[in-house]
């Protein structure tokens, strides 16, 4: 599914990500731990194509294809879906004309046509329900006004409803107390089968109680300096990053 | 000839064939000494800081149409916001059309202005209502004054509602090679009566216009106002729109500006208050390019207490187009419980692209609340990276947050058709098929 293979990125001239390889490969959940200032969030920015980031050495790869020649709304045709740290509100555009749009320029890509008024709604429903979200909700301007825990759900929403391949979770469950958590983790939960992948990327292992990984990789200073199972997140957990720096 | 010589030497011929006897004649003489007197205003003057007409009046146009026009309803339907079920007043190159128009005369007035000024059974409104709210000393509105004998005519009477909106539209054909333009309306509604009102000016082929309307409007006790102003002209056409709203006690008028093409507009949106209770309100979006200029000039003047203002104009600028706004709000010492509000918030989306806001605040009142918030940004990058991550290609994006950024403005349209329109002219102008409406 994902190949990446000694990944460089910089910002404004200064090196963040220093040569970074992992595989993920379909059906499987990653995640991606590490302190605070290591590059994970970073790391999903540049996969998902923000401009701002400059990669400088290594590849990605997405089902083979070299991301590098794909512009952020291509590689999420392509089938890439980040979940934000930090979802931007777009007062005057409602959830629902917003989802709307992201699915027909999908669909378009495909070279489908829109989708049917009444096939959006009952998938509406039928997510919005899965994920306890409100209807009221879903007419709403996109994130504006919504607290944090509303804003992690509405873009667990937006990857129910447009179905990646790849979904990339950046500190997801940052700002979600235990119920949210659980049904943004059930939501994920859900998505996941044989044909898509999932890197979750989180600073506490709190969330690997609910989307329990295959792998967990460990990134310190722009690079994976331990991997391992989901023993792991709880060596984390018990001993903090310190003796993980020593690693590096 | 200079064409200022050109408007005041033309002016003999221009009521050659209207009563000279009649009390109108004295106010037109006495409105062209005020332009000659003052002449076309320049950058000196401080209300003309920002935009200069220069590029306009130091050309020759056509005052008069040298004969009728006719147009087929075929090549102007689509201007039209509905084919039936609206009042139309039409003119084709100042010229009245009775084909393409539905006036009335059924219990409300929607007429012309030629038929009110000569008329002994409007004379009435014409002696309390005609060239009463202007400012004496205003060049351009003297001007347009001094030539006042066509536009459009509405008289609604008190507790009656106009069932249907009223359109008036201008057409330039293009058969006069450059043409200069000044209808003048008069609309009055008496007590507890409502009206919509949807004008727009449109060149049917690209050739000089200018355009120097004004309109007077005055609302009664409780009376009530929905005006929409469309501006969409071609490249080649100049429109300076001179509105003067009077208001009196518990009404309300509010007047939307849409500025999305034309060469050179500006609008000098002004209210009066003279009574307690009073909203008014003005709204407009602007989305210029190329080298287009658009001023919104604004006043409101607060003389009577608890009264409430709301000002909320939204522009987006690309290329190297140029927006003015210079919203004025005047307070007088009686007006307490005044709310006067004003908001002006611009995205420019280009190096070359200008704005100029000039909020101006005279408050002489110490109870009151009045506030206001100008902005100048750029498209935020943050967000339209967001949208992109979710497949919406860049230029959509920018469409749906330009979309965004003018929603407060679209939202409070109430006519459902004229709302569609708008999204079809803007969604047309960013070149996308959003296929939504917000």
């Amino acid at each position: 599914m994902l190949t990446i293979e000694n990944l460089h990125a910089q910002v404004e001239g200064r090196a963040i990500l220093k040569g970074i390889d992992l595989d993920v490969k379909a059906g499987e959940v990653h995640a991606i731990m590490g302190p605070n200032g290591s590059g994970k969030s970073t790391l999903s920015s540049v996969v998902a194509g923000n401009e701002d980031y400059e990669v400088t050495k290594g590849k990605i790869l997405l089902k083979g294809k070299d991301l590098a020649e794909f512009n952020p709304e291509e590689r999420a045709h392509l089938g890439v879906f980040l979940s934000f740290q930090y979802p931007v509100e777009i007062p005057g555009v409602t959830v629902t004309n917003f989802i709307k749009t992201a699915i027909n320029a999908n669909r378009k890509a495909q070279g489908m046509d829109e989708i049917p008024a009444s096939e959006l709604l009952k998938k509406i429903r039928e997510k919005s329900k899965m994920l306890g979200i409100d209807s009221k909700f879903l007419s709403r301007s996109l994130n504006e006004g919504f607290s944090g825990g509303e804003k992690k759900r509405n873009e667990i929403f937006q990857m129910a409803m447009l179905e990646p391949s790849l979904a990339i979770l950046d500190e997801t469950d940052s700002g979600l107390d235990i119920d949210a958590l659980k049904i943004v983790a059930n939501g994920v939960n859900k998505l996941k089968g044989k044909s898509n992948a999932v890197v979750v990327i989180t600073h506490y292992q709190r969330l690997l109680e609910y989307i329990v990984p295959d792998f967990v990789h460990v990134l310190f200073d722009g690079k994976i300096v331990k991997s391992g199972t989901k023993e792991l997140a709880h060596e984390l957990e018990a001993k903090g990053y310190d003796w993980i720096k020593e690693l590096a | 000839m200079e064409f200022k010589e050109k408007l005041i030497s033309s002016h003999l011929a221009f009521e050659e064939d209207l009563d000279l006897f009649d009390t109108v004649h004295e106010t037109r003489a006495n409105a062209l000494k005020i332009f000659e007197k003052k002449g076309f205003p320049s950058k000196r003057d401080e209300a003309w800081k920002y935009t200069s007409l220069d590029s306009l009046i130091n050309q020759d146009y056509s005052l008069f149409p040298k004969s009728e026009i006719s147009i087929e309803l075929k090549e102007v339907k689509k201007y039209f916001l509905y084919d039936t079920d609206t009042y139309k007043i039409i003119f084709i190159d100042g010229v009245y059309s009775p084909f393409l128009s539905n006036t009335t005369h059924d219990g409300l007035d929607v007429c012309l202005m030629s038929a009110a000024l000569s008329k002994p059974k409007y004379r009435k409104i014409i002696d309390n209502y005609f060239n009463k709210i202007l400012p004496n000393e205003d060049s351009l509105t003297a001007l347009n004054t001094s030539y006042a004998k066509e536009g459009a005519f509405i008289n609604i009477p008190k507790n009656t509602i106009a069932e249907k909106p009223v359109e008036i539209i201008h057409f330039s054909s293009g058969k006069e090679e450059s043409l200069w333009l000044q209808p003048r309306n008069l609309i009055v509604l008496d007590r507890n009566s409502q009206v919509q009102i949807i004008e727009r000016h449109q060149s049917l082929k690209t050739h000089p216009v200018v355009t120097n309307s004004v309109t007077e409007i005055y609302l009664h006790n409780d009376a009530f106002l929905d005006y929409y102003k469309l501006q969409n002209d071609l490249t080649s056409a100049s429109l300076i729109d001179n509105t003067f709203i009077q208001q009196e006690k518990n009404s309300h008028a509010s007047v939307h500006t849409f500025s999305l093409g034309g060469k050179l507009i500006r609008n000098n949106l002004k209210f009066f208050h003279r009574g307690e209770n009073i909203l008014s309100t003005l709204k407009g979006v602007t989305i210029l390019e190329g080298k287009q200029h658009v001023d919104h000039s604004t006043l409101v003047h607060h003389s009577k207490p608890n009264c409430e203002s709301h000002q909320d104009y939204k522009g987006i600028f690309s290329e190297r187009s140029e927006g003015v706004f210079n919203g004025q709000i005047l307070v007088d010492k009686i007006a307490q419980k005044t709310n006067a509000f004003q908001q002006n918030n611009n995205i420019l989306l280009d190096d070359k692209a200008t704005i100029n806001s000039k909020p101006q605040l005279e408050i002489f009142a110490d109870d009151v609340k009045c506030s206001h918030g100008c902005t100048i940004g750029q498209m935020d990058e943050e967000a339209l990276f967001y949208l992109r991550t979710r497949g919406i290609p860049k230029k959509e994006a920018k469409a749906l947050m330009t979309y965004a950024f003018a929603n407060n403005v679209l939202e409070s349209v109430k006519l459902p058709s004229l709302k569609k329109r708008i999204n079809g002219q803007i969604a047309n102008k960013l070149g996308v098929n959003l296929g939504f409406e917000l």
